[in-house]
């Protein structure tokens, strides 16, 4: 067993490295050439649309898929390559997957001990109390996974893939199958505890607001291909392409023309420096929260066309002249009932600009 | 620390070997049907001219149109109970959903050996219908000989039909009620129903039960031959046993696997259908309609008739017999000594039957590929084929290894190994295992595909092999259908007569040969105790299935 102290002695060493990573299904790439380093101790949430190859990258790290090409090395070792393979028994990772895999024929304890079977057997019993204890199960320890809630069951999986003390652990979509309130309180507890215990992780959701409040780094996925990695206000605020920027949230999209440093459109001029020619067609993402509003003051005058009120905050719709479609506004500010003509300023910084392109 | 031992290790023949072990088993299926075309044509070739002007004709005409008429029947019942069990609700409707079941235990061989005796023109019960006609004696009045394609495809079909019966009342379950109600809606009345919604939807699960019917109807040796009936069949193992002709008797065989090729292929196509027409939506299904006492009387006593005939007269005549028998000079020692036997045989099949079966299922598991499906589907062809027709193959296979062997035995050691397989009954093994391998391999897939790939996974980065995580999980889980298909072999081995015939070793005499040895002598005496006793084992399936019915429900 390598135990977490002896990997703590080299801590340069990343946790995880792929190179040039490839894995077509018939036609399909599901991954095409992907590199990613992953430091020791770091929590890494890859997210993408479903398709997009994340759960397939994950699995080639775990060795339960084998990559067309590429070589992936775990902790220095390869561990997937032109010329070694090592089977997934022998990766020492850690997997929780979507559905929790739970044997159904073992009680909880039993599936946590089932990954320490190459120890004796009082060791493994005392580490498997210590995980019970630390994630706190012991009260569901005697159960069958059928007589335990989803969020027992995960809290079970997680166990028992930290049982094993693996180098890094593997999570598939791990709270996507719980209930909103759930979800909010197990992801909580489960990353509080992977932070303390200083686990690797690689987490795979498709939920941009997971992604960006869970894990240290963000890894944005599409077709096969790693888009943008970097923190989550990285990705957020300052998206290298269109794609990213709708990902992590809904954005007006405002055409624009660039001409000579600067950017024009019916919603104020922005200079910026861009690989577009002059003349150039953009489109400029403004994030509903990027705009303030005013009943006097402000840059231009806009006319609201639908209120919906959300309680905390209030969505409103502006028309603007010389713009085709409505402007979408958030506020918290209280407007007059029947208000119809408002002024908006927008935050220059924060209106992120992209070349025109047919695909989003 | 154990795992450095993989370290570095290149990767192991863990998935290859199942890819090895169960291309292996796809061959052995394959061979005895291979070694039936390379007799077929190298055997003379001047013999399909005579085969043609003698056998053939006759064998063909009886063949198709037992056939047809099985078909015909099995069909009638199979649908007729099936509704009425779905459709309505009346008093013993529950039971009789099961009881329907219930002449699967009586193989076809059984209930033409019982009702020769009980239809016999001096038997009881001919002589009660003269002296309720008022005859004195069998010269002046006789009901109509059993022993004609007429009887014979009647008996049949009052033993087969539950292959009907079964997939197509599962048919009429799944149908959304909803269907119903927008045909009655649209202006079909209630009686109609059936003929313009219920039927049509369920045509291809007719099919499919239509086509195993008349498979077990092919492989049948022992109806057809108590009651005249010369089918191909019989022509096959007439041509080995009298005259010991093994080019002939696989040349006829060889046109035998095309009837069989036809059925095989209705059957694929009947369920193609079959998958199209279950995925239709359904909210809720069909609700059994309750009706008034006299019309339900009437409908459990029309539904009573074919246990009644197919079951619960030939067992009752089985256990009177038996009874008598026994109580005449007990238990012989041949009968235990042929129970061993049966039971001997029947348990290493269903052993070997098993293991084969989990290597061709997890191998497509675990791989996937067109190797492992192929493996697959050749190792389940040997459900359709005849037992004649596995035993003709297995014989011209293995008869030449038997050669072989002492051949080389005596150049080699001086010794005569003899024939080593032919004479130990591993050569029956062998060709029950070809037989109902579809059962295990089928069931087991069934069984495993329940299981999510994720739980493999999960064991294999909790540390277990391939091997370890098949084990330690999938075997666990999956026991419920390997048990199921095991018994389901058990039974089938027990009950199965053509091919035990034509392979048993010199002198050793199972249940159903036994049987077909005093019927084929005309002599009936033991053989009821051993047909009750293959009856009674057969019933246990029934039992598993009708438990399996009411949980599909």
């Amino acid at each position: 067993m390598t135990t977490l102290h002896e990997q703590a002695t080299d801590v340069s060493r990343p946790a995880l490295r792929t190179e040039g990573v490839s894995r077509r299904f018939g036609s399909m790439a599901a991954l095409s050439g992907v590199n990613l380093t992953i430091a020791r101790g770091e929590v890494v949430c890859l997210v993408g649309h479903s398709g997009c190859g994340k759960s397939t990258l994950l699995r080639v790290i775990a060795g339960i898929e084998t990559p067309d090409e590429g070589r992936v090395f775990l902790d220095g070792r390869e561990v997937s390559g032109p010329s070694a393979f090592v089977e997934p028994e022998a990766r020492n990772v850690g997997f929780v997957f979507q559905d929790y895999a739970l044997f159904p024929h073992l009680t909880a304890e039993e599936n946590i001990l089932f990954g320490l079977k190459r120890i004796a057997r009082a060791e493994a019993r005392e580490k498997a109390q210590a995980i019970i204890a630390r994630v706190g199960i012991g009260h569901l320890a005697g159960r069958y996974p059928h007589m335990l809630s989803g969020g027992e069951q995960q809290r079970v999986a997680l166990a028992r893939a930290l049982a094993p003390q693996p180098g890094i652990v593997l999570m598939d979509e791990p709270f996507s199958n719980l209930d909103q309130g759930l979800r909010d309180r197990v992801r909580n507890d489960t990353l509080s505890l992977l932070k303390a215990l200083g686990t690797t992780v690689i987490m795979v959701t498709h939920d941009p607001e997971e992604a960006l409040s869970a894990g240290d780094r963000v890894v944005l996925m599409r077709s096969g291909q790693i888009v943008q990695s970097g923190t989550g206000y990285d990705l957020h605020d300052r998206p290298v392409s269109a794609y990213a920027a709708e990902f992590f949230g809904a954005s007006n999209k405002v055409p624009g023309i660039y001409r000579d440093g600067v950017v024009e459109s019916a919603i104020g001029r922005f200079p910026r420096k861009l690989a577009v020619g002059d003349g150039g067609h953009v489109t400029l993402f403004v994030r509903p929260q990027a705009v303030s509003l005013s009943l006097k003051h402000g840059d231009l005058p806009a006319r609201v066309v639908r209120r919906r009120f959300h309680g905390e905050i209030e969505q409103l719709q502006l028309r603007i002249d010389d713009l085709p479609a409505p402007l979408e506004v958030r506020t918290m500010a209280r407007l007059p009932a029947g208000t119809e003509a408002v002024h908006i300023s927008v935050t220059t910084d924060q209106v992120l600009i992209f070349p025109t392109s047919s695909s989003p | 620390m154990p795992e450095s031992a993989a370290v570095g290790r290149p990767r192991r023949c863990d998935g290859r070997c199942w890819l090895f072990a169960a291309g292996i088993i796809a061959l052995a299926v394959a061979l005895p049907v291979l070694g039936l075309l390379a007799q077929a044509v190298q055997g003379s070739a001047g013999l399909w001219p005579h085969l043609l002007a003698t056998v053939l004709p006759v064998a063909l005409v009886d063949t198709i149109v037992l056939l047809c008429g099985v078909g015909l029947v099995t069909a009638v019942i199979g649908t007729g109970s099936a509704w009425l069990v779905t459709a309505y609700a009346f008093p013993g409707q529950r039971i009789l959903e099961w009881a329907l079941l219930l002449p699967l235990a009586v193989p076809s061989y059984i209930i033409a050996y019982a009702y020769l005796d009980i239809l016999h023109p001096i038997g009881t019960f001919q002589g009660v219908v003269r002296w309720l006609l008022g005859y004195s004696s069998p010269r002046e009045f006789r009901l109509p000989d059993v022993r004609s394609m007429t009887g014979c495809i009647l008996l049949m079909g009052f033993v087969l039909y539950p292959y009907v019966y079964i997939p197509t009342r599962a048919m009429f379950l799944t149908q959304s009620a909803n269907l119903i109600d927008a045909a009655r809606l649209l202006g079909v009345s209630r009686r109609a129903v059936f003929w313009r919604v219920a039927l049509p939807l369920a045509r291809p699960a007719v099919a499919v039960g239509i086509s195993l019917a008349l498979m077990e109807a092919l492989n049948d040796v022992g109806a057809v031959e108590f009651l005249g009936v010369r089918t191909l069949t019989v022509s096959i193992y007439t041509t080995w046993i009298t005259r010991t002709d093994l080019p002939g008797a696989s040349q006829i065989a060889l046109s035998l696997l095309l009837i069989v090729v036809a059925l095989v292929a209705m059957e694929r196509w009947a369920r193609r259908r079959q998958r199209y027409t279950a995925d239709v939506q359904r909210s809720r299904s069909l609700q059994p309609r309750p009706v008034p006492f006299w019309t339900g009387s009437a409908m459990l006593l029309a539904g009573c008739l074919p246990v009644l005939f197919g079951f619960v007269a030939p067992a009752a005549y089985l256990a009177a017999e038996a009874w008598k028998r026994f109580r005449f000079a007990g238990l012989s020692p041949n009968f235990v000594h042929e129970a061993g036997t049966t039971i001997l045989l029947a348990t290493v099949a269903t052993v070997l039957t098993i293991l084969c079966g989990l290597v061709v299922a997890y191998t497509l598991r675990v791989r996937p590929n067109r190797v492992s499906a192929w493996s697959f589907r050749l190792a389940t062809m040997g459900y359709a084929a005849p037992g004649t027709v596995i035993a003709i193959g297995v014989l011209i296979v293995l008869a030449s290894v038997d050669r072989f062997i002492d051949r080389n035995a005596q150049d080699w050691f001086g010794v005569s190994t003899g024939l080593l397989f032919m004479g130990s009954g591993a050569a029956l093994v062998y060709a029950y295992a070809v037989r109902f391998l579809a059962i295990t391999a089928g069931g087991i897939d069934a069984g495993l595909s329940r299981i999510p790939p994720s739980l493999d996974h999960a064991a294999r980065t909790l540390g277990q092999s391939q091997l370890g995580t098949f084990r330690q999980v999938l075997l666990p889980l999956s026991q419920p259908a390997i048990f199921a298909a095991g018994l389901l072999v058990f039974v089938d081995c027990v009950k199965e007569l053509p091919a035990t015939l034509l392979l048993r070793p010199l002198n050793v005499e199972t249940f159903a040969t036994h049987l077909y040895g005093e019927a084929a002598r005309g002599t009936y005496e033991e053989a009821s105790i051993a047909a009750l006793a293959i009856v009674a084992i057969g019933v246990l399936p029934v039992v598993l299935l009708s438990r399996f019915q009411r949980l599909k429900l």
